[in-house]
């Protein structure tokens, strides 16, 4: 993956899979620290002691029609070699977190890519699910959350699918990411 | 820092309008490959690429653009499946912005498929 922003993408459509109602991603960075931390949380379906200690061996799938599942792996891997770390917990029936550390200056990090498109796609096709995205940058930050959306359009749940592809209120959540990341970067490039 | 707050106004422009989507119409589904290989190949520009092309051409009304998972021909990503209503389904593959582009063009808008860019076109020994 040449762009962290579509490892996240990658992550997120297993919480897709897995049934979720609400994923949160968090990316943060701190440039004291010289830290960049990803967390992708979702409430879907979850997975059972025994499939968590493989879901980092690129060897493994849960797939029987074919072999296939390196997410997790280019993941993982994609942080670790940055100096960082990555984990995965996760619960049956309540959900899984799977977190990464970058080291923010690292030679080896991958630039964090387009963000705002991953989280466009994640929302504009998955009207079902509720999204929360939360952006910061040392103290600053800016947070995304579908719901307030769905609330302040005043929507019914049957409306969701047709609201979040109408022209105006994607261009409004395109506009909304790109200005308000634009303000926090300040012209930096992460 | 722009606020969620301006959705009022489109709250206003929207009202009446939810639900007034014509859903009989015959659909031609244009599908995406984005599991893993999907993405590192570069579906995500691909899909946006149509998506954003299928609004701006007002063709949102009979053609629903959606993703799947790893189709299983992953040394061909990306690749982009066209459904028309008649049954038919086309593949292309090896995607980029610009194809995307002449699929939309070409395919979507007048019916022609774009055989060079299709699985059947490519030497599927190389």
């Amino acid at each position: 993956m040449q762009e962290i922003s579509l490892n996240i993408l990658d992550v997120a459509q297993n919480s897709v899979k897995a049934k979720a109602t609400l994923i949160e991603l968090a990316v943060e960075m701190n440039t004291a620290k010289d830290s960049l931390s990803v967390e992708i949380k979702d409430n879907g379906c979850g997975m059972t002691a025994e499939t968590l200690e493989k879901v980092t061996d690129p060897f493994f799938t849960t797939r029987d029609t074919r072999k296939i599942g390196l997410g997790i792996p280019f993941f993982k891997e994609a942080a670790e070699s940055t100096g960082g770390n990555f984990g995965i917990t996760s619960e049956v029936n309540v959900g899984t977190t799977v977190k990464a550390g970058f080291g923010l200056s690292h030679i080896d990090r991958a630039p964090l890519g387009d963000l705002n498109s991953t989280v466009e796609m994640l929302v504009f096709y998955n009207t079902h699910i509720d999204f929360v995205y939360r952006y910061s940058v040392d103290s600053e930050e800016f947070t995304l959350d579908t719901r307030e959306i769905a609330e302040l359009l005043e929507i019914t749940p049957e409306q969701r699918a047709e609201a979040f592809s109408s022209p105006d209120v994607k261009e409004f959540i395109s506009g909304f990411l790109k200005e308000n990341t634009d303000e926090i970067n300040k012209g930096r490039i992460f | 820092m722009k606020s969620l707050a301006e959705l009022k106004a489109i709250k206003e422009k929207m009202q009446g309008q939810v639900g007034i989507r014509n859903h009989d119409e015959a659909h031609t589904r244009v599908v995406v490959g984005m599991a893993t290989c999907g993405i590192a190949a570069g579906a995500r520009p691909v899909l946006q690429t149509i998506a954003t092309l299928v609004q701006e051409k007002n063709l949102s009304g009979k053609v629903e653009v959606t993703q799947t998972g790893c189709i299983g021909l992953c040394q061909y990503e990306p690749i982009v499946e066209v459904f028309t209503p008649d049954g038919e389904k086309v593949t292309y593959i090896k995607m980029d912005e610009g194809k995307a582009r002449e699929i939309v063009d070409k395919h979507l808008v007048r019916g022609v498929i774009v055989s060079e860019y299709t699985v059947g076109a490519s030497d599927l020994n190389k």
